[in-house]
Parts: C-alpha cells; structure tokens; sequence
C-alpha cells in the first residue's frame, strides 16, 4: 500500500498538499507585505506619544483597528486587540464574569465549544459560578428552546460559537442574539472560524463580544481580537491582564504593531474577497464531497451541510480509523476526530456531541478548504482518500464483518483494559 | 507524531493480510479490541495438529499506523513457532522492533492479547491433542 501518490507532478500540484485550513492558514503575501516595513523600518511603540517613530506605528495600528471593525459591522473604538482568540475568549467570559458578579453568576455555553472558552468556563466553576452547557442536535446547532428555557435571572453572559472549528457547523446567532437582548443578557460569540468567511454583522446579529483570531484568515499567528460593544447595551470588563491601561483600559501591554497590522490586513482582504470566494470554496468543497460519495459506501457527514462554513466538511468512514487513514495520505494535510490523533487519546467530544458513536468519531477526517487550495488538489485529494479507504477496508475485520452481514453493534467485543 | 520505519514498512506492505475458515479444526481465531476504542484486531493462526507448530497465520485490523504494524508483525513472528512457544511473545518485544512511543504501547498489548486470544480458541477447539512432548 502506497503512502505517496503518484505524479503529484504530472498533475501541476505542489506536494504535500495543505486542507487544513481550519487549524491554521498560511499568510497571504499582501499581508506580509504590509507587515514588513514596521519590523525594521517603523518599528516604533505605538504608545510612544512623542515621536515620529511612534506617531506612525499608532497611524497604523488605527488604520488596522479601522479594517477589523469594518468587517464586522462595528466602530474602531469597539476593537481590542490581543494576543489571539484564546485570550479574547478569556478577556470576554472572566471580563463580563467579573464585572458583573453582583447582578448574578450565571453563564450559559455549549457542549461544542472551543476549549479556550470550555476550559475558561470551568475555571469560572472553579470561582463559583455556575454554568449551563447546552447540548446540540444531531445536525450541531443548539436548540433555541433550550438556550430560552435555560436563561434565568442570574445569567449575565450566553457565549456560543458562530461557526465550529470541526464540523464547520453555523449557529443561529441573530436569534441567539435576540433572544439574549429580550432578556436582558450579554452575548458574546467565539468568531474565529466565521470572521472572513461568513457575512459577520454584529448589529444585525445582536452581538455584544466577539472573538477574532488572526492566523485563521490568512493573517499572522499570535494576534486576535475582541469585539466589545460600546452602545445600547455598553458592555464592560474587567480586564485579565494589567500593566499600562491600553487599550481603554481593556488590554494592557505594548501592542505587537506587525501582527495587528497584518490581522488588519487580512480583514481587509477577506472583505473585498468573501463573495467570490465563498463560492469558489463551497464549489470545492461540493466537488470533494460529490466524488468520495460516488465511490465509497457507508460514508457519513458529521453536521449540517445546510448551516456550514462554505471550506468545511467533515465525513466519517466507517470500518476505517483515522489515524491510519492519515497515514495513508500523508502528502495531504488534514486532521481527525480519532482518538489516535489526539494529545490525551480521547475521541472528538464535538463528533461525541452529535451522537454519532465513537467508533464514528475515529473513522472522521476534517477538510478545510482555503483561498490557496486548487480544483487540481482536490482531485487528487478525492482520489488519493478513495484508493486508502479501499485498500484499509481490505484490512479491516469490521468492514469483513458488516459484509457478512453482522451487526457490529450486536457484538460482545473483548476490550483490554489500557 | 514521527513514525519509525519498520512501523511505516509494516503498514505500507502489511505481511499476511487476510483470512481463514473459522470453523476448520485447525484454526484458532482471536478477536479482540473494541470499535468504541478505536483498536480491534482479529489475528488467526493454522495448526498442524501433530506438532502443534503454527503454520500459517493471518490479521485483520481497524486500528492507527502502529496498531496494524504491530498485529502484521505478530502474524509473521508466530508463524513457525509451536504454540506454547508463541505463547511467550510479550508485547515489549513488539514495542522494542517497531520502536513504539509510550503513547502507543497499548497496541503491542493489543497484538500480544490476539495471539493469546487465538491460540486459546485453537485449544479449545482441540481440548483432546496431547501435549507436545519434549522431543519435539
């Protein structure tokens, strides 16, 4: 069994071939570009106030702050920069937490979640407060009912997640929202996957945080942003790291001036390019699904296709585990939801969420497709998963078995204890 | 996670893929693992019922990269042996040829469980053959 494909060349492709555009892109050159001259050239503090060297690194921080707020709908004053998305998410849930622990401690979340906002939530346990984690539907969106019937009069903050880092999977976040701002409650949304790549409106969504990450969208790793509404309602936080008051106060420390440059640029970007290329990217995507789904038997997509980021699919491959299958494609880089895969050896607790069995899980490949990735890629991608399924399906004593007809289900199997 | 070559070898030319009647006399079948866990592996041996040596054996598994080295390197070592010989295989022995990191030496427990498994099916199957004797 071949693990390298043949004439990746031939086929005008650069191998190995990156679809992992969920875990991080490459930067775009025009964000490099951009970010260049203020390493070696204008490298100023932006908080020097009195200097020319600082004067136009401060130009150029508000120029960027200008460009992140356009994208979502939202007034420069509103944008915080930070160290990346897993801050943000910090700053906003221990921020709101904090300042508003008087009017209650109640917080609402959901089980599909990023970890930097679930582990924030049990450290918010860990302090006292209380929190609700919302199951999702077969398809991963929450149930509108639940997230109402759980809303009481100590909740002070709903955090859920626009899209899913996963699954791809979009929340209904204009009702969310809705739904928080008739009851009083702050909303904030884990944006890192939609920003870009999704219309992102934080009016029209009745959004009151959102969280940006920088190396999602084609920026520079190390960066991100929270949005932090100033009207109707304000919102205030308190912040989680002090030193010097920057940014209003919200986010102290030296700004890092190229990064946030670069994730202005990058938002830029993704404005004047997110028609256009969310139809090139759900056209790949489709293309992907249609030609493993005509070639394979007893395949399974893990979420909504209807509610998804237009890049995102994640499909399981029953009797044929992950890892392996990764082994197998390994000039292509995606990721999966088995166990094998992870740091702590457990399973997606996403894919878990859905209902779809562990054995689903450790049979599930994720493809993020991105701004760089060709037609010609997918369908070497699409041939290249094929022919490896197939020939560990060969392999597999479960693919034998359900071939024999045996109900894999119905089998007392004799696990070792690990 | 970088993979050692014998591992990256075993996967990419599994030895002994494949299957064998259950039902003969001379087939011991292990099945073991779970598809919850991620890991199963059925591992077969054929016998020769006079001098008990394993003559022929075979695996399937659903499993990562090292849990289907480990089994097709347990198939190729049991092959020859007589099977209390075989009974003697330890899954450090896998761990030490495949150079298994830490987080994957479950799956040589895994392939030394099969052998196990599949040799007390053979057994069991042929409860009245005499023990080997020390002749042979």
């Amino acid at each position: 069994m071949s693990t390298n494909g043949n004439n990746g060349k031939a086929q005008g492709i650069k191998l190995p071939i990156y679809m992992d555009n969920h875990a991080t892109t490459p930067c775009d050159p025009r964000v490099v570009q951009e970010m260049l001259p203020y390493f070696t050239e204008k490298f100023g503090n932006a908080a020097s106030r009195n200097h020319q060297f600082g004067w136009e690194a401060e130009a150029a921080v508000e120029k960027a702050r200008e460009q992140v707020a356009k994208l979502i709908g939202a007034t420069p004053k509103e944008i915080v920069f930070t160290s990346g998305a897993t801050e943000s998410d910090n700053l906003a849930i221990k921020g709101v937490a904090e300042m508003y622990k008087e009017k209650g401690n109640h917080v609402i979340t959901a089980v599909t979640e990023h970890k930097a906002v679930l582990d924030t939530c049990k450290r918010l346990e860990k302090y006292g407060y209380r929190v609700t984690y919302l199951p999702v539907q077969e398809n991963g969106l929450i149930n509108l009912d639940d997230l109402k019937r759980a809303i009481d009069d100590k909740t002070i903050l709903v955090t859920i997640m626009f899209a899913n880092n996963e699954i791809g999977v979009l929340q209904p976040v204009e009702e969310i929202g809705k739904i928080c701002r008739e009851r009083g409650v702050l909303f904030h949304t884990d944006a890192v996957q939609a920003v870009g790549k999704v219309p992102v409106d934080v009016n029209k969504q009745n959004i009151d945080m959102a969280s940006i990450s920088g190396h999602k969208i084609y920026g520079p790793k190390g960066v991100g942003a929270l949005y932090v509404r100033r009207r109707n309602p304000r919102v205030q936080l308190v912040p989680i790291i002090d030193g010097g008051g920057h940014e209003r106060g919200m986010r102290s420390g030296t700004l890092n001036v190229t990064g946030i440059i670069g994730l202005g640029k990058a938002c830029e970007l993704c404005m004047q390019e997110l028609a256009e290329e969310t139809k090139r990217l759900s056209g790949l995507r489709d293309r992907l699904k249609d030609k493993i789904f005509s070639q394979l038997d007893e395949v399974f997509i893990n979420g909504s296709m209807e509610h998804r980021l237009p890049g995102n699919i994640n499909i399981s491959f029953a009797y044929v585990e992950g890892e392996s299958l990764l082994m197998g494609i390994n000039d292509i880089a995606v990721s999966s939801g088995s166990a094998c895969t992870s740091a702590t050896l457990e399973p997606s607790y996403v894919l878990k969420a859905l209902g779809a069995g562990d054995d689903l899980a450790h049979s599930s490949i994720r493809f993020g497709i991105g701004r760089f990735n060709t037609e010609a890629e997918v369908d070497y991608v699409a041939e290249r998963v094929i022919d490896t399924v197939k020939r560990l399906r060969e392999l597999s004593p479960l693919y034998e078995m359900a071939k024999e007809g045996i109900d894999l289900k119905k089998v007392q199997w004799a696990a070792t204890n690990e | 996670m970088a993979y050692s070559d014998k591992v990256l070898d075993h996967y990419t030319n599994p030895r002994n893929v494949g299957s064998m009647d259950k039902s003969s006399p001379q087939v011991g079948t292990g099945l073991v693992g779970a598809p919850e866990c991620g890991d199963v592996m059925k591992l077969q041996i054929k016998v020769n019922p006079e001098t008990q040596v394993i003559e022929d054996a075979k695996f399937k598994t659903f499993g990562c990269g090292s849990a289907i080295a480990s089994s097709s390197l347990a198939t190729e070592w049991v092959k020859g042996k007589t099977v209390d010989e075989a009974l003697s295989i330890k899954n450090t022995d896998i761990v030490r040829e495949l150079a298994l990191p830490p987080v994957k030496i479950h799956c040589s427990v895994l392939a030394e469980d099969a052998i196990r498994a599949a040799i007390g099916d053979w057994k069991k199957k042929n409860a009245n053959v005499p023990e080997q004797t020390a002749a042979d």
